[in-house]
C-alpha cells in the first residue's frame, strides 16, 4: 500500500469523467474500466426510460400484447429455415423501430455492433469449416458455410433487435405487470421488480466505492494491487448486499408484509392491441405451416 | 457464455427449459420454506449483486482482463439452491432488460450458469476444502479451484449444446441451420476461452472473495451452528448456511428426481443424431464400408486401412457391459437407450452419494 497515499495534489480530483491527463494516471486502468462498465448500464437504463416515454407505435400498445407479440417474433426468427424470411423479419424489426420513433443508430449501437462482433467472430470460421462445394473456384469458402454463417448472424441480430424493442418501448414496471397478467408467479414478479430496483442502488454503491478509492490514487497501480482492489470492492459489495437484504426485509415487515405479494394490475386491451397480437402470432404460425 | 437467440434450435431450447424447470421448482420451494418472509428481499438483492458483479472487469496476469460470473461464490455463501434462484433471476434481468443472452436460450443459459455451475462449484468447494478450518489457506485454494472448474463445466455444457446442433438440425443438403460446428470443434473452442481467461477471472474472484470473507466476516463461511451474527443482514446469510448443511444430505430433494427422470426419458433424442459420434468409432468400423464412409465424411480424410494397433488391443481388453448403450437382449432400441441412461444416471448418483458420505465421515472424524 506504499504506492497509495492520499492525494496531496492541489488540483482536486473531481468526481465524474476521468481526465487522467496531468496526473499521469493510466487511462484504462482497472478502476476506470469498472467505472465505465457501471456507467454504461446506468446510461442504458436512463435512455431506455426516455425512449419508452415517446409517443410511437409500440409505446401505444398494451404491454401484455407487446411481451407476447415480440416474444412470438423472436421465436419466429429462431424457427425459420429460410434466409429470405429471416431478412424480412429483420426489415420488420427496423420498421417497428422507426414507427416507434427509435432511431436505427440506437439499435445499431446497442444491438447490431455488439451482436455482430460476437456472432460474426463465431460465424466467420464456418465459412471455411462447414464442408461443401467451394463457392468460387480457388477460394476455400463453401456455399453451405456461407449460408450457415448467414443464419447464425441473421438470427442473432434479428432476435436481439426484437428483444431490445420491448425494453426500449416499455417501462420496466409495465413489463413486470405484463408478466403478472401472463400468469408468471407473483413472487417472481415481485423479485424481478426489486432486483431491478436494487441493481441501480448497488451500481451506485459500487461506483461510489470505486470512485472514492480512485480519488486517493496518485499513479497507476501494479496489476496485482489492482486485482486485490477489485476483489476487495466486490467483497465489500457482497457484505453490503446481505446487510441491505436484511434491512429491506425488516422495512417490509414493518409495513405489514407477511409473505404475500400484492400487485396492482390496471391494463385495458383495445381492438388495435388484439390486431397487433394477431399479426405477431401469425408470423410463427405461418413459418411452422410453411415448413410442415 | 451467454448464449444469444438463434444459436440453438427451438427444440433444444424446449428441452433445456424442461430440464431447468424442476430445478427452479425445487429451488423456489426450498428457499421460501427456509426463508419465509426473508426470501423475496434476499433473493432480489443477491440477484442484483450477481448482476453487478458481472460488470467488474478484473485485470489478469498477462495484461488481459475478464469478468467473473460469480456462480461459485453465490453457492458458497448462500448454498446451492438459493444460488440457483438468484443467478436465474439475474440472468433473466440480463436477457430481458439488457439483451445479454437470448430469450429462447434463457433455459440453456440457466442450465449452464445457474444450475450446473453453482452445483458443481459448491460440491467441488466442499470436496477440496474437506474439514479444514474456516480461516485456513486451503479454503481459499479450494474456492479458487472450484470456481475455475465450475465455470469450465458450465462452458462444457454450452459447448455440447452448440455441438449437437449441426447433427440434429440441418437443411436437406446438410447445411447447418443453427450453431454450425460439430462437437469436435465446439467443445474445444468453448473450453479454450474458459480454461484461460474466463476461468482465471472466476478463480481469482472466488478465491479472493473467500480470503476477503475470512478477514471481514468469517461467519458467512462457517457451517451452521458454529457462529451467528445478530445483525439482520448476515442473519440471513447464516440462515442459508443451514440450508447448505441440509442440502448436503439427500433428504428433501426427491422432487428433483422428477427432473432427472424427465432427462432420462428425453434421452432418446440422442437417437435422432445420425451415425456414430465423432471419435467414438470401434475397431470393427474400420473394416465395414459404412463405418469407413462415416469416418471419412466426419474427418474430411480417408481413415487408415486397418484399425490403429492400440485401439485393436484395447478393445479386446474392455468390452462395455452395455455396448452401444443398448443391451443385446433388448430388441427395442429406444427402450434400451432409456434403460442405459437410467443405469448410467444411477451410477453417477451412487458415486456422488458415496463421495458425500465419505466427506461427511471425515468431517465427523475431524
Amino acid at each position: 500500500m506504499s504506492d497509495t497515499v492520499p492525494s496531496p495534489s492541489p488540483a482536486p480530483a473531481g468526481y465524474g469523467a476521468c481526465d487522467c491527463g496531468p496526473t499521469g494516471r493510466r487511462k484504462g486502468g482497472a478502476l476506470d474500466r469498472v467505472l465505465r462498465g457501471l456507467g454504461a448500464v446506468a446510461e442504458h437504463a436512463r435512455s431506455a426510460e426516455q425512449m419508452a416515454s415517446r409517443r410511437g407505435l409500440l409505446q401505444g400498445l398494451d404491454p401484455r400484447i407487446k411481451v407476447a407479440g415480440l416474444g412470438a417474433l423472436v421465436l419466429s426468427a429462431t424457427l425459420t429455415h429460410r434466409l429470405e424470411i429471416l431478412g424480412a423479419l429483420f426489415v420488420l424489426a427496423c420498421a417497428l423501430a422507426l414507427a416507434s420513433r427509435i432511431p436505427l443508430w440506437r439499435l445499431a449501437r446497442q444491438v447490431w455492433i455488439g451482436v455482430g462482433l460476437f456472432s460474426g467472430a463465431l460465424a466467420l470460421p464456418a465459412l471455411f469449416l462447414v464442408p461443401g462445394a467451394p463457392l468460387v473456384a480457388g477460394l476455400p469458402v463453401s456455399g453451405p458455410g456461407l449460408v450457415s454463417a448467414a443464419f447464425l448472424l441473421g438470427r442473432a441480430e434479428t432476435a436481439a433487435s426484437f428483444a431490445v424493442l420491448l425494453v426500449l418501448t416499455t417501462p420496466w414496471p409495465h413489463v413486470l405487470k405484463a408478466l403478472r397478467s401472463l400468469r408468471v408467479p407473483v413472487a417472481l414478479v415481485a423479485i424481478l421488480g426489486m432486483t431491478h430496483r436494487y441493481i441501480f442502488l448497488l451500481l451506485e454503491s459500487a461506483a461510489e466505492m470505486v470512485e472514492a478509492r480512485r480519488a486517493r490514487l496518485l499513479g497507476p497501480l501494479p496489476p496485482k494491487a489492482e486485482r486485490r482492489l477489485v476483489v476487495g470492492a466486490v467483497g465489500a459489495l457482497l457484505l453490503r448486499s446481505l446487510d441491505l437484504a436484511g434491512e429491506v426485509h425488516l422495512a417490509m415487515v414493518a409495513r405489514g408484509y407477511r409473505g404475500e405479494v400484492r400487485l396492482i394490475d390496471e391494463f385495458r386491451i383495445r381492438p388495435r392491441d388484439w390486431l397487433a397480437l394477431a399479426c405477431a402470432l401469425a408470423v410463427p404460425v405461418a413459418i411452422l405451416w410453411g415448413q410442415a | 457464455m451467454h448464449i444469444p437467440d438463434g444459436y440453438l434450435s427451438p427444440q433444444t431450447c424446449a428441452v433445456t427449459y424442461a430440464a431447468a424447470l424442476p430445478f427452479w421448482y425445487v429451488a423456489s420451494r426450498r428457499v421460501s420454506a427456509l426463508m419465509q418472509t426473508r426470501a423475496v428481499p434476499l433473493i432480489a438483492v443477491v440477484s442484483a449483486f450477481c448482476f453487478v458483479v458481472m460488470m467488474f472487469n478484473l485485470p489478469l496476469p498477462g495484461g488481459t482482463s475478464g469478468h467473473a460470473v460469480g456462480m461459485t461464490i453465490a453457492a458458497i455463501v448462500l448454498g446451492p439452491w438459493p444460488a440457483v434462484a438468484a443467478i436465474s433471476i439475474a440472468l433473466l434481468v440480463q436477457a430481458v432488460f439488457f439483451g445479454d443472452g437470448g430469450l429462447t436460450a434463457y433455459g440453456a443459459n440457466c442450465l449452464n450458469m445457474g444450475i450446473v455451475g453453482p452445483f458443481a462449484g459448491w460440491a467441488l468447494y466442499h470436496l477440496f476444502a474437506g474439514s479444514s478450518g474456516v480461516a485456513s489457506r486451503r479454503r481459499v485454494v479450494a474456492a479458487a479451484l472450484a470456481g475455475y472448474l465450475s465455470i469450465n463445466v458450465a462452458a462444457l455444457c454450452a459447448g455440447v449444446e452448440f455441438g449437437v446442433q449441426p447433427m440434429l438440425f440441418h437443411a436437406a443438403d446438410g447445411t447447418p441451420l443453427y450453431a454450425p460446428y460439430p462437437l469436435s470443434v465446439a467443445v474445444p473452442a468453448m473450453l479454450i476461452g474458459h480454461l484461460t481467461f474466463a476461468g482465471l477471472a472466476e478463480a481469482v474472484i472466488t478465491g479472493g472473495l473467500v480470503a476477503y470473507l475470512q478477514r471481514a466476516d468469517p461467519t458467512l463461511l462457517t457451517s451452521p451452528g458454529r457462529g451467528s451474527r445478530t445483525e439482520a443482514g448476515t442473519e440471513a446469510g447464516t440462515e442459508f448456511g443451514k440450508d447448505t448443511a441440509a442440502g448436503a444430505g439427500w433428504r428433501g430433494t426427491r422432487r428433483l428426481w422428477a427432473g432427472v427422470g424427465a432427462l432420462m426419458v428425453l434421452s432418446p433424442l440422442g437417437l435422432l443424431a445420425a451415425g456414430t459420434a465423432w471419435g467414438e468409432w470401434r475397431a470393427a468400423d474400420f473394416a465395414s464400408r459404412a463405418g469407413r464412409d462415416a469416418m471419412a465424411a466426419a474427418s474430411g480424410a480417408a481413415p487408415p486401412q486397418a484399425p490403429p494397433a492400440g485401439l485393436a488391443r484395447l478393445s479386446e481388453i474392455w468390452t462395455a457391459p452395455m455396448p452401444d448403450y443398448a443391451p443385446a437382449f433388448l430388441h427395442s432400441e429406444i427402450f434400451g437407450y432409456i434403460l442405459s441412461a437410467m443405469v448410467g444416471g444411477g451410477l453417477i448418483v451412487l458415486v456422488f452419494a458415496g463421495l458425500s458420505a465419505l466427506a461427511a465421515r471425515r468431517r465427523i472424524d475431524a
